[in-house]
């Protein structure tokens, strides 16, 4: 754990590559890298170069609308933000616990878009560099290729990824941006018609699952030289954790592991986060730096993530993703795994799962029912976590007696993986980029390490749109030498 | 004769004293409008509900009917004015409509979709109005107001209270609240009044209700606006 490349000692002497924008992610970022004449790597950083402002205008706003409100922030996971605001809110208006069937209906809500994201991620934004290559033919390295030259495998995540919209659309009212959860519970309960359409799916969404979860574990396991290895540096990770040290989603108290698995805190209520983690501020990315406290900036960052949460959880609540957990962790040697390449694995594991756990609610039948809501007394502020698709997301806020937001700090799960992508992409500059003529496709394998965290920039910077990779190598005198785009 | 004109070539009966947009409305024939209430004087400002009179531009709400009037209404070129009139509405205020509560039951939004309003095509003023929260039931949120006065005719001829008012003239005008702070706590409004209950936007809006309609049981996921029977009556 350190920051070795971070800044260069002579950076004016120094060429510079810039990825900008780094593509196949969510939002907008750029990756950076200084070079000198024999083209060895000097400095390395990842940037995040949005700035959206969300927690400075959401100031004054009634309470009630933030969890419709700040669910702009992501077109991929808003569920997340809706709910962990929600929870935050519950809070505030005294809803202590929820009645079993809001809680139900939230995390059905919450699984389902799990179940979307993981497989947005996998199959259309990963799986053409796990299939074809990190630095395969370009114009193949794509969903479309992918459609091509494996037309099952993108049929699936195609279909895989509508299941889990559909369960979004009928818990919150619409795919993206829905409504369904409130302060104190939800708005809206599912119809005997709802339920049964999704339970007509839910067993081949499970099977395919597992599908998947055997793809990444063969295409891992296949070439251990390369996936145990590419872009790994070790860290603290964190992750909540259910009640019994489950594996769950929704709700938990926090746990943090060192890098050999050992307990840094545990039963951490979230409501008190604060006194854990603090975030650092640098002068060249718009992303803050958090880290544990009792262990201070320079060793105490972590990451989160699927890979983070399915080594930190005792267990799984659903066979066959418990199946899957035990031959990850077998296979890890009993030790953490660190390797960045090991999230897809992971990710698919957690799909799985997203798919038993609604398999399971789907048969309950609580989400029937009209008893949504509950109230208590006033609270002046409140904590909402929750694990996003991408790891551990945090929502605070503070309310004034007008009901108006006075407050809100918002850590979301990319933010938390910031230092972690930035050892990642420095790793692989190292390893691939050190004294070698820069190449599109050794560029991809910064990309490739990137993608690996699923970062969602445009959370993590609290944008819209897809930009073309546009990559320059300049000279010392700023002289563009080489040029490569892909629209 | 008997009393009837013609509304885009319907046949439109009348009693004698109704406005246009009285008449159009009790034979079926919808004519959008904002600031136009069935239950209160017409006040003629917003303009949505201009139609053409024997060639003529007039607000169907104030122009009495007449027997034998030509009356244009559905038109593409009134309705091309209407949807400028929308859009100005729109860039004059803030109306985010992504996270107002009002979304689905906002006539406003309603209407802009019944215009087939695709965008404000006009540069935003993004004006910088306070929201007026000191109310314990009550929140007025005056970026949306759009000054149709239906709570101040509420406010004054219903409940006999006075509590609103429009002040400054021209694109100054904006809604007030009759009390020497200015803020609504300290006036006798109650959620129980008419002007509580009139707003076609989102700017006196009932605290800690928020979301609570789910998407789909909302008034205009239902119908639209063009054929929602009590659209004048808010909510």
């Amino acid at each position: 754990m350190t920051y070795q490349l971070e800044t260069a000692a002579h950076p004016e002497t120094l060429r510079r590559v810039a990825i900008d924008p780094v593509s196949r992610v969510e939002g907008h970022g750029k990756v950076t890298i200084l070079l000198d004449e024999q083209n060895k790597v000097h400095q390395v950083r990842l940037h995040i170069v949005e700035f959206r402002g969300f927690e400075k205008f959401i100031q004054g706003r009634p309470y009630w609308e933030v969890p419709v409100m700040v669910q702009r922030l992501c077109g991929i996971c808003p569920v997340s933000h809706h709910l962990a605001a929600s929870k935050a809110l519950d809070i505030i208006v005294g809803a202590k616990k929820l009645t079993p069937a809001a809680e139900k209906l939230r995390r059905l809500m919450h699984y389902g878009q799990m179940l979307q994201s993981h497989a947005l991620h996998f199959f259309h934004l990963c799986s053409p560099d796990l299939l074809f290559g990190f630095d395969s033919d370009v114009t193949q390295r794509n969903i479309v290729g992918v459609a091509a030259a494996h037309p099952e495998t993108a049929k699936r995540g195609v279909l895989l990824r509508k299941f889990g919209q559909e369960v979004i659309r009928v818990t919150a009212g619409k795919r993206v941006h829905g409504t369904g959860a409130v302060p104190g519970g939800m708005n809206k309960s599912l119809t005997v018609a709802e339920r049964d359409e999704l339970l007509k799916d839910i067993y081949h969404i499970v099977q395919w699952s597992r599908d998947a979860v055997h793809l990444i574990q063969k295409v891992h396991t296949q070439d251990p030289g390369l996936y145990n290895s590419f872009g790994i540096f070790r860290s603290n990770f964190m992750s909540i954790v259910g009640h019994n040290g489950d594996l769950d989603f929704y709700h938990g108290t926090l746990r943090a592991r060192d890098d050999n698995g050992k307990i840094i805190f545990d039963h951490v209520d979230y409501q008190h986060y604060d006194d854990y983690i603090e975030e650092e501020v640098k002068s060249w990315s718009y992303m803050k730096f958090p880290y544990f406290k009792s262990i201070g900036k320079e060793q105490g960052w972590y990451k989160v993530g699927p890979l983070a949460r399915v080594q930190n959880c005792d267990r799984i609540s659903t066979p066959f993703a418990e199946h899957e957990r035990r031959e990850f962790v077998d296979y890890a040697g009993g030790t953490p795994m660190h390797a960045p390449l090991a999230y897809h694995w992971t990710r698919m594991i957690e799909m799985l799962h997203a798919a038993e756990v609604i398999k399971e609610l789907l048969h309950d039948d609580d989400l029937l029912s009209d008893d949504l809501m509950v109230e208590g007394e006033r609270a002046m502020e409140g904590v909402g976590v929750i694990e996003a698709p991408r790891g551990t997301l945090f929502h605070h806020y503070r309310v004034d007696e007008n009901d108006l937001v006075t407050m809100a700090n918002l850590i979301v799960s990319t933010t938390n993986n910031n230092q972690a992508m930035n050892e990642a992409v420095r790793h692989v500059a190292r390893r691939y980029l050190h004294g070698r003529e820069v190449t599109e496709g050794l560029l991809n394998h910064i990309e490739v390490a990137i993608r690996a965290f699923d970062p969602c920039l445009s959370c993590a910077t609290h944008a819209l749109g897809k930009m073309p990779l546009e990559v320059e190598l300049v000279d010392v005198e700023g002289a563009v030498v080489h040029a490569l785009s892909r629209s | 004769m008997s009393h009837t004109f013609t509304l885009d070539g319907k046949v439109i009966p009348f009693t004698e004293g109704q406005t246009i947009i009285q008449a159009a409305s009790a034979a079926g024939v919808f004519i959008p409008h904002l600031c136009y209430h069935p239950e209160f004087k017409p006040h003629g400002s917003c303009k949505l509900c201009t139609v053409k009179v024997n060639g003529r531009h007039t607000a169907s709400c104030t122009m009495r009917a007449a027997v034998g009037m030509v009356v244009e209404s559905e038109t593409e070129e009134i309705n091309a004015e209407r949807r400028a009139l929308t859009q100005m509405l729109f860039v004059e205020g803030n109306h985010f409509c992504p996270s107002c509560e009002q979304s689905g039951n906002c006539q406003l939004q309603a209407t802009a979709y019944h215009l087939g309003m695709m965008s404000a095509h006009y540069d935003h003023f993004f004006p910088n109005r306070a929201v007026d929260a000191s109310h314990p039931e009550v929140l007025l949120d005056f970026n949306r107001c759009i000054l149709c006065s239906l709570c101040v005719r509420a406010s004054r001829d219903v409940d006999g209270k006075n509590v609103f008012a429009l002040s400054g003239r021209g694109i100054k005008t904006h809604l007030i609240v009759n009390a020497k702070s200015g803020q609504l706590a300290d006036t006798d409004f109650t959620l129980a009044d008419k002007a509580a209950q009139v707003c076609p936007v989102g700017v006196i809006l009932t605290k800690r209700r928020g979301f609570a309609v789910p998407i789909g049981e909302r008034k205009f996921d239902k119908a639209p606006i063009s054929e929602t029977a009590e659209t004048t009556e808010g909510r």
